[in-house]
């Protein structure tokens, strides 16, 4: 009602509109599990993995709205982004010896 | 149920449909559903308190696995609803007590939730970094030149001179990409309803040699799209000083504000 449900649709093209000169990396958002192909067995397989993981945890940890009230339980707060990147930089930090092991949250 | 319980909500919007939902599935492999109130939908998950309680979640958010496997979960979710409707997304591992307490929120909050969705309403939010220019050293560049020692009849000075030079030379190159990327912002900014600047991401983080200068976020008119990413493109050949990533596009992660009251309930 009052317009908020008269549904825009938001557009969500998967491709980034135009592959670009070698001046510029368009770099889409990760798909999804499902269309991801499985990491190459190749060494640093996750390096493009990994910048679209970092943009996505720069908003949905730090992005979003936070809604706050007794009803709500967790706290998304400033805390959280700050656990969550200091458990990045050390799974890289470590992943940096080790590409395939543990903390990658990849096989 | 309900000391076991909680529900996991992953966006706002105005309208959802159950069958929407029914086909995904959410955080901790579990089914996302509707809740409805006061004109106004939220899809959440009901999730078990023994995991994503708030202990466990803060635990949980420092094991990297579960956060990249979490986060794509909830943002899947997000991106396939947006594809249908123009939507507010919560924040990561936001968990209200139960749906009723995501009723409840959903009718206190209406009229913010409702101006929320206005602004969003046919926009889209891109990404766009600038990196600085990469650091040129030459092979006598001043570690190569301090490891070598004084060379006879080559005293300090010329060491000094040299190394002068280098970092004025340097300094030059970033004020050059300052002034780049102060224009492209400007240049953007022109093309976009909104804009937020967010914090620069981490070398460690990014992959990338070269510092960050810039981590933007661009909320722009459906319309104003194409535009907006064609001067991305233009405005990287016109500044080859420095290096820009253009990301998205994404649901309005960046720009989900809703004024917050002293206390909502």
């Amino acid at each position: 009602m009052s317009g908020a449900d008269s549904g825009a649709s938001a557009p969500a093209p998967r491709q980034t509109p135009f592959t670009g000169p070698p001046a510029i990396k368009a770099v889409a958002p990760p798909p999804s599990p499902a269309d991801t192909p499985p990491p190459p067995p190749s060494s640093q397989p996750a390096r493009q993995d990994r910048i679209a993981l970092i943009d996505l945890l720069d908003r949905v940890l730090a992005g979003g709205v936070v809604l706050t009230g007794e009803v709500r339980l967790s706290i998304a707060d400033v805390d959280m982004v700050t656990i969550s990147l200091q458990a990045l930089i050390s799974s890289v930090r470590a992943g940096l010896p080790h590409p395939t092991g543990a903390g990658d949250g990849r096989p | 149920m309900a000391e076991d319980f909680g529900s996991w909500a992953y966006a706002v919007a105005g309208g959802m449909e159950r069958d929407w939902l029914e086909a995904m599935t959410g955080v901790g492999g579990r089914p996302v559903h509707p809740v409805q109130a006061a004109g106004l939908s939220a899809a959440v998950t009901a999730v078990r308190l023994e995991h994503y309680g708030e202990e466990p979640l803060r635990r949980q958010l420092e094991d990297i696995g579960w956060l990249e496997a979490t986060a794509l979960t909830h943002h899947r979710v997000i991106e396939t609803i947006a594809r249908r409707t123009r939507l507010i997304p919560m924040r990561l591992a936001t968990v209200y007590h139960s749906d009723a307490a995501v009723a409840a929120m959903l009718a206190a909050r209406r009229d913010d939730l409702i101006a929320a969705l206005a602004r969003v309403a046919a926009r889209t939010e891109w990404g766009v970094k600038i990196y600085a220019p990469q650091r040129r050293d030459t092979g006598a560049g001043p570690a190569a030149a301090a490891a070598a020692g004084p060379a006879p009849g080559s005293p300090g000075a010329a060491y000094l001179h040299r190394r002068r030079t280098e970092l004025s030379a340097r300094q030059d190159a970033r004020r050059a990409a300052l002034a780049s990327a102060d224009d492209i912002h400007r240049a953007l900014g022109r093309l976009a309803a909104a804009v937020q600047l967010r914090a620069p991401q981490d070398p460690q983080l990014t992959g990338q040699p070269e510092p960050m200068m810039l981590n933007g976020a661009y909320l722009v008119d459906d319309e104003q799209s194409g535009r907006f990413t064609t001067a991305v493109q233009s405005l990287a050949e016109r500044h080859p000083a420095v290096r820009i990533e253009l990301t998205g596009p994404w649901p309005p992660y960046s720009f989900a504000t809703v004024d917050e009251p002293g206390a909502a309930l």
